[in-house]
């Protein structure tokens, strides 16, 4: 057979020659990284806007602080289609068991973010009226401070919040918590099935 | 075009039995109803008579340990003249109710239930006295002065729940003076400072 100079067509077609169209476009990588590449670059917010600090959360919705610069832009209102619950203001006792079943509502795996002074201690608020730190019935991820924080700080809070996603080995576990996971000052259950109590009720 | 003292006297002379003279303090002219029962009488005369069209507020202030404890008290206006007139009426702890005006004024409706709601007093003949802030079921009056501020501890399944604030040395007092911030605006301060 006569030799020709192979041209970047023919290479194509040789089960043997290196295709450097190929492999120049492959990453290898782990699947924990790449999962969790996925999941903390379109973290999408539940905002339970509860007072002012829902304004500074529209803020960074807005143009000018723009919060889709961080994959997070899509704001769902409803529970099922969130992941990270941004609980914006303070939370009454009134509405306190309304927050905990819209955050049992939503899918796993998911977030909180407790936005100011209010959502995180109950703030000025040492009141009959007021919940005391929303992590009283939520367990909250990142908490922000501030009365009311500026959008910088909720953005920096997402930001921290994308690291904590990726460092999660989803792969080892692939569930967020132990199910049923006791969680904060009042003791209050939260149950978070795991997939694999899912699996062993299907079998 | 008469004025709010005017009006004032124009509704005792009214009600002379129910009505003690009008004070003046600082430009508004207050009417002390002696009766609580004749609220509504009073308050409707004012509006059909009078032309004070527009209540703009009712509230209540809990004199506790005082006898009678309760002082409701109503903020009116007429659109027409512009003169403005508070009623002040005297309630008893052991009655801690007294006619509605919500059939003359709507905007009482949820006044009065926020009086109720805050402070536990009734208003008879409201047609739909229910809690405006807190929840139904919810067993205390916060407003009132033997509430703790940092309030009690209840529990309603599927409804709500509160549970004691931790006040951490508070409330805090503020002293007026020319100190710095640390020492006018302490954390806490000893009752007994």
């Amino acid at each position: 057979m006569e030799t020709t100079a192979l041209t970047p067509s023919t290479r194509l077609q040789t089960e043997f020659g290196y295709n450097s169209k190929i492999e120049g476009e492959v990453v290898h990588t782990q699947l924990d990284s790449a999962l969790n590449w996925f999941r903390k670059n379109s973290l999408w917010p539940m905002p339970m806007g509860l007072a002012c600090c829902a304004i500074e959360l529209m803020a960074a919705g807005a143009s000018r602080f723009d919060i889709s610069r961080f994959g997070s832009e899509v704001m769902r209102f409803s529970p099922r289609q969130s992941d990270v619950m941004i609980v914006a203001g303070t939370v009454t006792y009134k509405m306190a068991l309304a927050v905990r079943r819209i955050y049992e509502q939503m899918a796993e795996p998911k977030w909180v973010i407790a936005m100011g002074a209010c959502a995180s201690t109950g703030g000025m608020y040492r009141s009959y009226a007021v919940l005391q730190g929303v992590d009283n019935i939520v367990p909250v991820d990142v908490y922000v401070a501030g009365c009311p924080p500026r959008p910088e700080a909720l953005l920096d809070a997402l930001i921290k919040l994308q690291e904590k996603v990726g460092r999660e080995p989803i792969t080892k576990t692939l569930k967020r918590d132990v199910a049923p996971l006791k969680y904060g000052r009042l003791g209050l259950e939260i149950s978070a099935t795991s997939i694999e109590e899912t699996r062993k009720n299907k079998a | 075009m008469a004025s709010a003292l005017e009006l004032a006297r124009q509704l005792r002379e009214a009600f002379p039995e129910q009505i003690a003279a009008p004070t003046e303090f600082r430009g508004e002219v207050t009417l002390v109803v002696l009766d609580p029962e004749k609220v509504p009488d009073v308050c409707r005369h004012a509006k059909e008579t009078l032309g004070f069209d527009m209540l703009l507020d009712l509230s209540s202030v809990d004199n506790y340990g005082d006898d009678p404890r309760w002082l409701v008290v109503y903020e009116l206006l007429g659109l027409a003249h512009g003169q403005h007139l508070r009623l002040k009426t005297a309630v008893s702890e052991e009655k801690s109710g007294l006619p509605t005006v919500s059939a003359i004024w709507r905007t009482a409706d949820w006044h009065e239930r926020e009086v109720f709601d805050m402070m536990g007093i009734r208003f008879s003949g409201h047609p739909d006295l229910r809690r405006i802030l807190m929840w139904d079921g919810y067993p205390y009056h916060p407003l009132r002065k033997d509430f703790p501020l940092a309030g009690k501890e209840t529990s309603l399944p599927e409804v709500a729940f509160t549970r004691q604030a931790p006040l951490e040395g508070g409330p805090f007092v503020t002293v007026a003076s020319t100190a710095e911030s640390i020492a006018r605006e302490p954390r806490a301060r000893n009752p007994q400072e």
